[in-house]
């Protein structure tokens, strides 16, 4: 019992450090070997379901994610700004147009390396409503920094109608809605490596998912497009959706739809949690100082204890 | 969590601290940071949130207030009055001695803090016909009626405090003149408030 | 322990307080003379640990009610304000919801601590009645709670939960919707359940003061069972008990700064950052990690017994694994308490909790295939071990000799500790060395 707890315990706390390491280290390699045999054990299943009839529901989704390098990830985490102002293109210029980001304001970008001017100018790219004024009338106007990020349809009929019946979901959260199971032991280890990234490693696994030709026997209903990465079916309703050079990079990164997920991923896990690099910063502080205490109450509780056999 | 009294004792029992009693205080030490820093948060999540912040800053159109007319705008919560006044409810302003005044001083925002509460230090900058102010009685935060009480200014209904066509307290309880925010024309018929 | 005071006020004005509203002295009798075990091990510091997360759960969630706004079209909305705008709000969240989670951690090895060492055994049983009150009403509170952010597993988890009571028949339907205000989960639930959580914590904290007050009655236990004989068997509550729960509480508190920071939605589902939608159901509902055992017996039960459907039999099983508990102390047959010293309930012990996380990894896996029946068998083992094992055990196991007094064995280890450090009763006997 007491050995069960105490090893429970201090595994938390010993690891907490050591995760940096692992993040870069160990962790990757481990679990690239694991995927590849999850995968190659997905690549099956659609076939043997399609010779059995219908004996068993498919796992979803067909192929793991790839887990992925991100500047956010482990005790250290923190923004990659060009690459977030990069990914913020991307969404202006590509998701925007179906997507919302209805928790978004525009005063958020300053996160993203933009001064109170700029940030100004890029919200004045955008138009929302007001009013009503003196007469009762609604009206638009240029966006300003208090503003949040109007959506493209007024409401879910519309954009379902625009789209096929699908209604293109909000972006503000869904680097933390969206996560592929991690499964035993894997979760297990992710404590001790921080892996907090299913979200991203998820989105990034899905927009560079298209594009393959489905296997034999999968039925795909009209108007969904295969993707193997998919986290709840075998095709969705979003087509691909971005393109080699769709995008103009002006910094000189590389205009790949590779580039584009990265960038466009790392932007929406900034948008679903902006303060995530002030939350592992104020972690460290806290961890180191909690460690400290626990050492000088360890010899406290040594010297109160010091005379009293127990 | 701590124990105070074992460490009173041990600090009372020896003058010259030894290596137990920094022991002891030490952690006593780190107890007592631990939770100031945790409590931190705890009251600054009662601050304005960003949010609140964010919308620190109005623009107002007032190209359709004419000489003699006000508008109230909405700021921070609290309403501003907005007046073009009349000639001669400037000249009645600029005709108090500054020693008759309850309050001297200015209360401008856009001015240093010990400018005097002449009609100039309470107008808008170059354009004295204008004044811009939050309707607050300064006594306990009701709003005042215009072109109302015994100065042909402000009146304010809860507790009687007079004001001047220059929104300086005249008579009764409230002790200052009604504060002037921070604000700017942006153009010839937009006021930028914050 | 109750009865006699030791202390004195030490000025005019603690002696004047104390002939008027003994306070100072109801506090240093109960937290510092109050005599404790000197062979307590830190299995025996949950209870500390359990008292600073109710505390950091109330203050946590009075902040955080300052802020939500508890109606269906806002809900969502302001939790991701606090997440966003407010100041600390991340912080205060991820704790809140963090908390929940870890007040779950520290409950369940304050109660496995209480079934190892025999806790709930005469002169304990009202002690341990209301430490199960308390957790019932911790699941009450815990699953309000989750419903209140309205993400899609809010909103299924709640409808799931209050389809329970359909099973009843005939009255089940109309306790239904009175308890949601409706006839689906909706706007008036919401409001409820966010006053009862509010209220909830505030009855829990209440109970915890009879918990205390009980358990100063008797006092504790201690890992070999026999009862304090003398005061040489105790110590003093301050400073040994306050300095080693000090210790066991940050080391806690630092695994849950761990999560807070690093890994805050770890315990949780990402479905319930997605809004609720009561036109579409996630795929897999899954309640949060610590009703995993019980949400796997609600669903063991897919054959009708009797005339018992099999809907009403699930519910009744899983309101059953817990009333069950209310029972235990006459259950359990056994005249030794501690199990340190019987050698065969020892394995039926780990056994036991070897099942219950088995029912956890159940609870989380989707309901076909072979899962179903797996649980069926754990959900029999778990009532076996209630209702076959612990009246049977006792009367069948021959226990190890019990030492005289708590000092006999505090010394009596301490010999074997200086020779050879002999392992024979190194499981069972109490920690040793921080």
């Amino acid at each position: 019992m007491k050995k069960t707890l105490s090893a429970i315990l201090a595994a938390g706390i010993a690891f907490a450090p050591l995760a940096a390491f692992a993040q870069d280290g160990q962790g990757p390699n481990e679990n690239t070997a694991q995927e590849e045999e999850v995968a190659a054990e997905n690549a099956d299943a659609p076939e043997e379901e399609a010779e059995e009839g219908h004996a068993e529901t498919p796992h979803y989704p067909l192929r793991r994610p790839e887990e992925m390098n991100w500047s956010f990830a482990g005790p250290f985490g923190h923004w990659d700004v060009g690459q977030l102002q990069r990914g913020y293109k991307v969404y202006r210029e590509v998701c925007a147009a179906c997507h919302s980001m209805n928790f978004v304001a525009f005063r958020n970008l300053e996160d993203l390396g933009y001064s109170e001017e700029q940030v100004s100018t890029l919200a004045a790219e955008f138009t929302v409503q007001d009013g009503p004024d003196s007469s009762g009338e609604m009206f638009d106007r240029p966006a300003t920094g208090s503003d949040y990020f109007p959506a493209p349809y007024p409401n879910p009929e519309a954009a379902a109608a625009a789209n096929n019946g699908a209604v293109p979901p909000d972006l503000s959260l869904i680097a933390k809605a969206r996560a592929v199971e991690r499964g035993f032991p894997t979760f297990v280890f992710d404590i001790f490596t921080q892996y907090s990234e299913a979200g991203p490693d998820y989105l990034h696994a899905l927009l560079t998912g298209y594009g393959e030709e489905p296997p034999e026997g999968t039925e795909l209903m009209s108007g969904t497009y295969y993707n193997p990465y998919f986290i709840s079916s075998s095709a969705l309703a979003m087509p691909q959706p971005i393109y080699e050079d769709q995008v103009e990079y002006p910094d000189g990164a590389p205009q790949t739809v590779e580039q584009y997920s990265r960038d466009v991923t790392a932007f929406l896990m900034w948008a679903a949690e902006p303060h995530l690099t002030e939350r592992k910063a104020t972690g460290f502080v806290t961890m180191i100082f909690l460690i400290a205490f626990a050492v000088l109450m360890f010899f406290v509780k040594r010297r109160v204890w010091a005379g009293t056999p127990h | 969590m701590s124990d105070r009294k074992g460490y009173a004792v041990s600090v009372n029992e020896s003058a010259d601290p030894n290596r137990r009693d920094f022991l002891y205080i030490a952690t006593g030490a780190f107890g007592a940071v631990g939770a100031a820093a945790v409590a931190w948060p705890f009251i600054d999540q009662m601050n304005p949130d960003a949010a609140t912040l964010a919308l620190a800053s109005i623009d107002v159109d007032v190209s359709q207030v004419a000489e003699g007319q006000s508008i109230t705008a909405k700021w921070r919560g609290k309403p501003i009055f907005i007046r073009q006044r009349t000639q001669q409810e400037i000249d009645e302003a600029r005709s108090v001695d500054l020693s008759e005044l309850k309050d001297p001083m200015a209360r401008n925002a856009n001015l240093p803090g010990d400018a005097d509460a002449t009609d100039v230090n309470r107008a808008a900058t170059d354009k004295e016909a204008w004044l811009v102010m939050v309707g607050v009685c300064t006594h306990l935060g009701c709003i005042p009626l215009g072109q109302a009480g015994d100065y042909d200014g402000y009146f304010c209904p809860c507790h009687g405090s007079h004001y001047d066509t220059a929104g300086r307290i005249r008579t009764g309880p409230a002790p200052e003149n009604m504060a002037i925010p921070p604000f700017s024309f942006s153009d010839d018929t937009t006021i930028t408030i914050g | 322990m109750s009865g006699h005071s030791s202390y004195v006020p030490s000025n005019g004005i603690m002696r004047w307080l104390d002939a008027r509203l003994p306070l100072p002295r109801m506090v240093y009798d109960s937290f510092v003379a109050y005599p404790v075990p000197r062979n307590l091990n830190y299995a025996y510091t949950f209870g500390g640990i359990l008292a600073i997360f109710l505390t950091i759960q109330i203050l946590t969630g009075i902040v955080l009610a300052m802020h939500y706004a508890a109606a269906s079209s806002l809900a969502f909305e302001s939790v991701e304000k606090i997440m966003r705008d407010v100041n600390w709000g991340w912080l205060l969240r991820y704790m809140h919801a963090n908390g929940a989670s870890f007040f779950f951690v520290a409950v369940y090895l304050h109660i496995a601590r209480g079934l190892y060492y025999g806790s709930y055994k005469a002169p304990r049983e009202v002690l341990w009645i209301l430490g199960v009150v308390i957790f019932l009403l911790m699941m009450a509170t815990a699953f309000m709670g989750y419903v209140l952010p309205w993400g899609q597993m809010s909103f299924w988890g709640a409808t799931v939960i209050t389809g329970f009571f359909t099973a009843f028949p005939l009255i089940g339907e109309p306790i239904q919707t009175l308890l949601l205000g409706g006839f689906s989960v909706d706007n008036p639930t919401l409001n409820r359940f966010f006053s009862l959580h509010y209220l909830l914590p505030f009855m829990i904290a209440g109970v915890v003061i009879l918990h205390v007050w009980a358990l100063h009655v008797t006092g504790q236990t201690n890992p070999t069972g026999v009862e304090v004989k003398s005061s040489k068997d105790t110590v003093p509550f301050t400073p040994h008990a306050t300095v080693k729960d000090g210790l066991a509480m940050i080391v806690f508190l630092a695994v849950f700064a761990y999560f807070v920071f690093y890994l805050p939605n770890y315990l949780g589902h990402p479905d319930n950052y997605i809004e609720a939608n009561p036109l579409a159901t996630p795929s897999h509902i899954v309640p949060e990690w610590y009703f995993l055992p019980f949400y796997a017996m609600l669903r063991a039960i897919t054959f009708n017994i009797g005339p018992i459907d099999s809907k009403l039999g699930g519910v009744l099983v899983m309101f059953g694994s817990i009333i069950i508990l209310f029972f235990l102390p006459w259950l359990d047959t056994s005249r030794v308490r501690s199990t340190a010293f019987r050698p065969l309930y020892k394995v039926f012990f780990w056994i036991f909790v070897a099942d219950c996380i088995f029912l956890g990894w159940l609870g989380a896996k989707p309901a076909e295939g072979i899962y179903p029946t797996l649980a069926l068998l754990g959900t029999i083992y778990y009532f076996a071990h209630f209702l076959i094992v612990l009246p049977v055990l006792g009367l069948v196991e021959t226990p190890k000799k019990l030492p005289n007094s708590i000092t006999e064995a505090v010394l009596g280890k301490q010999k074997s500790e200086s020779g050879a450090g002999s392992p024979a009763g190194a499981a069972a006997s109490p920690e040793t060395k921080g």
